[in-house]
């Protein structure tokens, strides 16, 4: 059986799947900033952008012009970069610890990543020295720390390691809900579990200021690693033996899946799957090339976070659901594919 | 000068798995290590390569210490195939021997005619270019052995490591893949099961047991009928092919 991935063509391919990728993530953008519970048309959209941004001077209403910049540009650039950091995560993930079920909500990370930001947000800990990232950032590194020694106390191997992510995840939740329902008033609590869902309700502009940076130092970060990941094809002593500095590599890669996780769940929530879904979809595209896989990744992410946004505030009328729902919804499915794709490969 | 280790040390839960091994290859040679399952050789194979690091004793590659070296500069001259390579990800032939060229290319530094020119070297050798477009999980045991063999090929390797090369090949391809590796120009040691096999192509050999070297040197030399009763506990009877002049074992029942 001889098959190639769709666009494993030459560069001209390569450039004009590129060109379209960031187009359809233009979009994308586009009609999330449109949708809403006021409806703006499309153009007042891009004229929007055009003054902000250029400078063009269209005459716009201020109200108009105040919802799209202020409030829905800012919750679509959020969406765009926790999807891309997220979707880079799990390919990081998948090639490091070479199992294709690993993801950041499946090993327990943005649980632990959640822990933390409720500990800073609610319990209050490190007195206010720690920021909300900070907190998350740490409740991520302990978690997958945990998880790491978990599988490997089971006796390591690359299936482990999911195990050890379910009792991460649950220990993990475990502690959050512990200190929800110890320290937190009922408005908090509410609060606390509707962001816990993932949702992109009170995003504004500094939040696109932190989660922009991230995503894209992480993605670069990664793009410089994309030759390292290709060596980890059979295993980890291989990497080594192809002159792959294993262990640092392991260390820098999973810190920065650290960093992008758990900044992203400290600004929009634990949101699952996509970190799963997307490497697999993007492989499918691309192929196992990390070259190429990283930035498909990348776009494919951002685009269906920005999506599955839209959907999440169109699905049931003047309501909003969690972004984590929407994504679970697409993803659980497609968690079940994946497995038995991998039993038949076996 | 090429490879060497020198009392080379290391234990794993309290064991000593290879416990003071000093060999030395001869450039351009080919290495046999034998002995029995659990006597050190695969080991003794990753310590050579710093795939683990020695507990005590030093491994020389060109008269430097390894243990001084950066990992890319150990890869660009040594390369090591291992006894089982799996994986799940959607690989091609060529994709596979394409990684052997990992440490001769910096992060961004672009693919060139001369990584081209070691894959095509290496495949062709292997006999795999008609096999290049095909994923990996649809080969054969053999063909994803001599996948592995070019990978490691296209490292352009001074010092080539085996572990048990022959193990999932057909006759034919045991001998054709020993014989590949006895004409390469590089430095070869590797681990073998059957004696025959080491006997025919090995330039000369070590028989190693609970991590020691019992002894070494040519085939012929080493390979007894009292050597073969004393280290694998069978009994032999060795006479030199008249077919091929290197040493035969026949083993007998009892």
């Amino acid at each position: 059986m001889i098959r190639g991935p769709i666009l494993g063509g030459g560069w001209g391919l390569r450039a004009l799947a590129t060109v379209l990728a960031v187009a359809v993530l233009v979009a994308a953008i586009g009609v999330a900033v449109s949708i809403g519970e006021m409806a703006i048309p499309l153009a007042t959209t891009f004229q929007a952008l055009g003054n902000r941004l250029l400078g063009a001077g269209f005459a716009l209403s201020p109200i108009q012009e105040g919802v799209i910049w202020d409030y829905r540009l800012s919750r679509a650039v959020v969406a765009a970069c926790s999807g891309a950091a997220l979707a880079l995560s799990g390919a990081i993930l998948q090639a490091l610890l070479r199992n294709p079920l690993a993801e950041p909500y499946v090993l327990g990370i943005s649980a632990g990543a959640s822990t933390g930001a409720v500990a800073v947000m609610i319990a209050g800990f490190g007195g206010g020295a720690v920021s909300l990232s900070g907190g998350a950032f740490i409740g991520a590194v302990l978690a997958f720390a945990l998880v790491s020694l978990l599988a490997a106390g089971a006796g390591g191997g690359t299936d482990r390691i999911i195990l050890a992510g379910v009792a991460g995840s649950q220990l993990f939740n475990a502690l959050t809900s512990y200190i929800v329902t110890t320290s937190a008033n009922a408005e908090q609590a509410r609060g606390v579990m509707f962001w816990l869902l993932g949702s992109l309700g009170g995003v504004r502009w500094p939040d696109a200021h932190v989660a922009a940076p991230v995503a894209l130092a992480g993605f670069v970060i990664c793009i410089l690693h994309a030759r390292a990941l290709d060596a980890f094809t059979f295993g980890a002593d291989a990497a080594a033996s192809l002159g792959i500095a294993v262990t640092r590599v392991r260390l820098v890669l999973f810190g920065a899946t650290a960093a992008m996780t758990a900044t992203m769940v400290s600004i929009v929530g634990s949101i699952g799957f996509v970190g799963l879904v997307i490497p697999h979809a993007a492989r499918f595209l691309v192929g196992p090339g990390h070259a190429r896989l990283l930035p498909a990744s990348a776009m494919i992410g951002a685009i269906f976070m920005v999506l599955a946004d839209i959907v999440s505030r169109i699905i049931i009328p003047q309501q909003i659901l969690p972004i984590g729902v929407v994504t679970a919804l697409f993803g659980a499915p497609a968690f079940a594919i994946i497995l038995y794709r991998a039993r038949r490969t076996a | 000068m090429t490879i060497a280790t020198h009392d080379v040390r290391w234990a794993a839960g309290g064991r000593m798995i290879v416990d003071g091994v000093t060999l030395a290859a001869e450039p351009g040679r080919m290495l046999g290590l034998l002995g029995p399952n659990g006597a050190g050789k695969s080991t003794l194979l990753r310590l050579i390569c710093r795939l683990r690091r020695v507990a005590s004793g030093v491994v020389t590659l060109g008269g430097a210490d390894i243990a001084g070296l950066p990992r890319a500069a150990i890869a660009r001259r040594v390369a090591l195939v291992e006894q089982q390579a799996a994986t799940d990800a959607q690989v091609t032939v060529l994709d596979v021997v394409r990684l052997g060229r990992t440490p001769h290319r910096g992060p961004l530094s672009p693919w060139t005619a001369r990584d081209d020119a070691a894959v095509e070297d290496a495949l062709l050798r292997m006999g795999m270019s008609g096999k290049r477009g095909q994923l990996w999980h649809t080969l054969s045991g053999g063909e994803r052995q001599r996948a592995q063999i070019a990978r490691a090929l296209a490292q352009t390797p001074t010092e080539l490591l085996l572990d048990e090369p022959t193990n999932h090949l057909d006759v034919q391809h045991q001998l054709e893949i020993l014989a590949l590796v006895g004409r390469l120009p590089a430095t070869s040691i590797v681990a073998l099961h059957d004696l025959n096999l080491a006997a025919m192509f090995c330039d000369a050999v070590a028989l190693l047991r609970d991590g020691r070297v019992v002894c070494a040197g040519a085939p012929e030399e080493i390979l007894t009928e009292a050597m073969i009763r004393d280290v694998f506990g069978v009994r032999a009877h060795v006479e030199v092919s008249p077919h091929h002049g290197r040493p035969h074992i026949h083993y007998l029942p009892g």
